[in-house]
């Protein structure tokens, strides 16, 4: 059986799963059960300064998306961090980590961007033996105002002074939590390497309103008739989490800065997509919010169904194996031609392809009286868009076209060799190719 | 002694008041929202929809599923009524397992169609329990036309003539309105007197007068009617019966199916209807296994069903026929009756045995028979009436018949099946014709 051991930046867990900073991991009788449900590591939920905690809304936090069946795909939430003493969750870090040796406890940190604020905090986290620290830089409500949270992690200065400070009163590793909430992503990455970051970690939720109450006008979730945005997160946020993922794995300024990926990781699969892109490890949130603890079961089970498949012994034979194929648009090869192809078997007739390309696209399926859907080459630009609206799975196919042969659509041969449209003739600033 | 089950001869009040509540409950329990909403994530809203396809009213099915899957039950119901003026019943009565949803991609994809009718009438009733009728009448066009016929055909075409702005006078037969849905339908079907809400609510579009207790041919004739009308709809369904003929068939304790069903719809009371302890039913459509079900549910022993051709061959779909097995209705195949024996009263049946191919066998059986119902097909009763075709009235087109002025449609009408959805498409159809023809 495949290997789940996960050493990122030298801690240790037995399997690449940990909980993100959040409600799951607020205290510890959450911990202990994600523990005893199988969860390899914690990120305690994020602690302040001491003092009177923070204090949250009395009405509801979060809002939601649907799918087909009430499945939830998006949360959003106007949570803070921890409202709960400091000291009460001191205590229970270090009773927590000394029963749970094997298992990763990561204590995430949001204090004001004072030197004296953190040097204050550390050694008291320092002293509940927690294998490393997360820097909050990310929440996007509540603390931002005071210009905690993301309104640090949208200053790269701040970030690089403030995991300086950290490197600086503090032992053990140090991840940079990152914030979405920002133009590009390869900036505070840098900047928390420059500061000495053992890694860092993304996203934390994206600013968001998920639904508005036509009754009363308000956001919801609605606080006495009145919303804010809140943070978004769960499986809607996957897409744009990977991707942020990806920009920094394959910068060259924070390549093989190590990444805990975050966001929207429901199953095993979403993992290991993570895992491919350049994670040393992954943390979950809105699943576990979702479905409770014993997902973590089907996460494991199929990770390691696939490495054994695959061949992989351990997490790092495929630790970013899908990095070097993602690239930019210019750099994609215009001489692959594929072509949709309907699997006639596996069809329901629903014609929902036939719509789509109708309505929508390029006229490239045809419709038989006897409702027989079939994929008109002469048209298909293979832009996938049947393949993504079909109900039935692999009933579409891409195939791609081999070369010397003539795709019907352009009367042209396929070519056998790259070419991009960088060397494109319709491109104006194209560089003639050799 | 009260009578049980096991008491022989025809008797009244076999169950327990509790057991006749239960038994002649909603078939399918209506949804509820949740219920609803969990369904209409089903659909995938397909293009050019086989289900619509198949429904003979043509309701546009994704369309108001969409409708109830975004909060918007009312609106759904409009798109229902909007082909459908008794989408209420249709949803309630409709074989949806040999129509729309029989064609519903999802039952090719995973032999589970999406619940088109239980949404149908999720819809449907959501609107109507607010007593909100949707549509409204267009100007008076001072046209006059007679409905002969308050069933579903009758009553679809006058709802579409009254709405267009024609005045509209239905005749019917009977005492009530509705015709097989207050006379005939199962009981289980319609529970709660639905048949006579859904036509008060569909009488408040206005402009149509139903006189009851005219029946053509003896209140009135049809060139009466020609003449003081400018269009008459014939809508009168099939009030006739086959006769059983065969040796005994007018011993007491047999009857027509229909009939027994009539009574059993109009009772206030179940345990007030007799029924035999062995109660054997002839024929392989609808009727018959509605006979056969409702005999059971007031308490009959034994009900046997005897059809002379294959299972595969009865009318009655294999929703019903299952029904029919699940309630403990056996049923037997290629048998024909040739005898009914017993002193004054039927006491017993006896079949030959047949092939495929009708031919008889030589091989005879008797079983035990206190009640016979005939179930063996409904024609067309009159004279003086349009062409005929095939033993009904011969149309083309929407309905037109061999004589100027008149229409038909639903089961007195050639070609169609004797359903209650089709009988309202008939009915409509024939509703667009007559106001163009009119208006023309
Ligand atoms: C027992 C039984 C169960 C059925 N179950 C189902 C079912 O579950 N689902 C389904 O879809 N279909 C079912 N059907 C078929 C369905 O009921 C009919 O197809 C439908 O009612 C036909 O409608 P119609 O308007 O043509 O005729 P009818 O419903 O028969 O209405 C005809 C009306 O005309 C009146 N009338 C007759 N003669 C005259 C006259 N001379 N003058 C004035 N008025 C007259 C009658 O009183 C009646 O009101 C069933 C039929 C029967 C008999
Ligand atoms: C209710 C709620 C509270 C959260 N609180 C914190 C927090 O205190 N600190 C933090 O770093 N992230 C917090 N997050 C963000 C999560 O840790 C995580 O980054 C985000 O939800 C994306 O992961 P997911 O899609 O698996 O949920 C919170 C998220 C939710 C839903
Ligand atoms: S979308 Fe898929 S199932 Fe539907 S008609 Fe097209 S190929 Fe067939
Ligand atoms: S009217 Fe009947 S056949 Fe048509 S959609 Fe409704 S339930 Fe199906
Ligand atoms: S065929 Fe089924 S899935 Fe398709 S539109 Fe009709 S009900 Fe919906």
């Amino acid at each position: 059986m495949a290997n789940l051991q996960s050493d990122f930046v030298g801690i240790k867990s037995p399997n690449p799963f940990w909980l993100a900073s959040a409600p799951p991991t607020d205290k510890e009788y959450n911990v202990r059960r994600a523990f005893e449900a199988g969860w390899g590591g914690v990120v305690w939920k994020t602690l302040g300064s001491e003092g009177p905690p923070v204090v949250n809304v009395n009405g509801p936090r979060y809002g939601a998306i649907y799918g087909a069946d009430r499945r939830l795909l998006g949360l959003n939430n106007i949570e803070l961090i921890t409202d709960r003493d400091l000291y009460t969750n001191l205590e229970e870090i270090k009773r927590v980590k000394a029963d749970y040796p094997d298992r990763a406890v990561i204590v995430s940190i949001m204090v004001p961007c004072e030197e004296e604020a953190w040097k204050a905090i550390l050694p008291l986290v320092e002293d509940t033996g927690a294998d490393g620290i997360e820097l909050n830089f990310g929440c996007p409500h509540g603390m931002s105002e005071r210009g905690m949270g993301s309104a640090v992690g949208q200053v790269p200065e701040y970030i690089e002074m403030v995991t300086r400070w950290c490197k600086h009163y503090y032992s053990k590793p140090v991840i940079v939590k990152l914030t979405p909430n920002i133009t590009d992503i390869r900036k505070p990455a840098a900047a928390a390497k420059a500061g000495g970051a053992d890694a860092v970690s993304l996203i934390n939720t994206i600013n968001s309103i998920t639904s508005v109450n036509l009754d009363t006008m308000s956001p919801e979730p609605s606080i006495d008739g009145k919303g804010s945005h809140g943070g978004y997160c769960g499986p809607a946020v996957k897409p744009i989490a990977m991707s942020m993922v990806s920009e920094i794995a394959r910068n060259p300024e924070t390549h093989g800065l190590p990444i805990s990926g975050i966001g929207g990781i429901t199953t095993w699969r979403d993992a290991a997509e993570f895992i491919t892109l350049g994670c040393g490890n992954v943390q979950v949130c809105t699943a576990a919010m979702t479905y409770g603890f014993k997902v973590v079961q089907e996460m494991i089970s199929g990770l390691s169904d696939w490495m054994d498949e695959k061949g992989h012994a351990s997490i790092d034979d495929f630790k970013g194996a899908a990095v070097p194929n993602v690239t930019d648009w210019q750099y994609l090869n215009l001489n692959y031609v594929a072509k949709a192809k309907i699997n006639q078997d596996l069809c329901i007739s629903c014609g929902r392809c036939f719509a789509a390309c109708e309505d929508t696209s390029h006229q490239a399926i045809s419709m038989s009286e006897t409702r027989v859907f079939e994929v008109i080459d002469e048209e298909c630009v293979a832009c996938n868009l049947c393949v993504n609206v079909c109900p039935v799975e692999n009933c579409i196919t891409m195939e791609a076209m081999e070369p010397g042969q003539t795709d019907p659509r352009t009367g042209k041969v396929v070519e056998p060799d790259y070419a991009n449209w960088t060397t494109h003739p319709n491109n104006p600033a194209a560089t003639a190719a050799e | 002694m009260k009578p049980s089950p096991f008491s022989p001869g025809v008797e009244a009040g076999r169950l327990d008041d509790g057991a006749y509540a239960e038994n002649f409950s909603d078939l399918h329990p209506a949804f509820d929202p949740h219920e609803a909403l969990v369904a209409a994530d089903r659909c995938y809203f397909c293009h050019d929809a086989p289900c619509v396809t198949a429904c003979p009213t043509e309701i546009d099915i994704p369309l108001f599923i969409r409708q109830i899957a975004t909060g918007t039950p009312d609106a759904a119901a409009k798109t229902i009524l909007t082909q459908n003026i008794m989408g209420g019943m249709c949803a309630r009565v409709c074989p949806t397992e040999t129509l729309c949803e029989e064609a519903c991609v999802r039952e090719l994809a995973e032999g589970k169609p999406v619940k088109i009718g239980q949404l149908q009438r999720y819809a449907t009733d959501h609107l109507q329990e607010q007593g909100i009728h949707p549509f409204s009448r267009a100007d008076a066009t001072g046209k006059s036309v007679a409905v002969v016929g308050a069933g579903p055909a009758g009553l679809s075409c006058a709802h579409r003539l009254a709405m267009l702005g024609h005045d509209v006078t239905v005749y019917d037969a009977r005492p009530k309105p509705g015709g097989l849905n207050e006379y005939g339908i199962a009981a289980y079907k319609t529970p709660e007197n639905f048949a006579q809400a859904e036509v008060d609510w569909l009488l408040k579009i206005g402009g149509i007068t139903l006189e009851h207790g005219k029946a053509l041919g003896l209140d009135m004739t049809l060139e009466q009617l020609k003449g003081d009308f400018d269009a008459v709809f014939l809508g009168m369904g099939l009030g006739g019966v086959n006769a059983l003929a065969v040796e005994g068939g007018d011993k007491d304790g047999v009857l027509n199916a229909v009939d027994f069903i009539a009574d059993l719809r109009q009772a206030s009371d179940m345990g007030a209807l007799p029924v035999g302890r062995d109660v054997v039913v002839i024929g392989g459509g609808m009727t018959a296994v509605d006979a056969a079900v409702q005999s059971k549910l007031l308490g009959a022993l034994n009900v046997t069903l005897a059809y002379r051709r294959g299972r595969d061959r009865m009318n009655a779909s294999v929703f019903e026929q299952d029904l029919a097995a699940s309630k403990g209705v056996r049923i037997m195949t290629h048998v024909v009756p040739r005898a009914l024996h017993g002193n004054g009263a039927v006491r017993e049946i006896e079949f030959e045995y047949v092939n495929d191919d009708m031919t008889g066998t030589g091989e005879t059986v008797r079983i035990p028979a206190d009640q016979v119902l005939r179930a063996i097909g409904q024609t067309l009763d009159g004279d003086a009436l349009p062409d005929l075709d095939g033993g009904k009235i011969a149309v083309t087109g929407a309905g037109r018949t061999s004589m100027d002025g008149v229409w038909a449609g639903g089961d007195c009408a050639a070609g169609g099946d004797d359903l209650t959805v089709t009988a309202v498409a008939e009915g409509r159809d024939a509703a667009m014709d007559i106001h163009a023809s009119l208006m023309g």
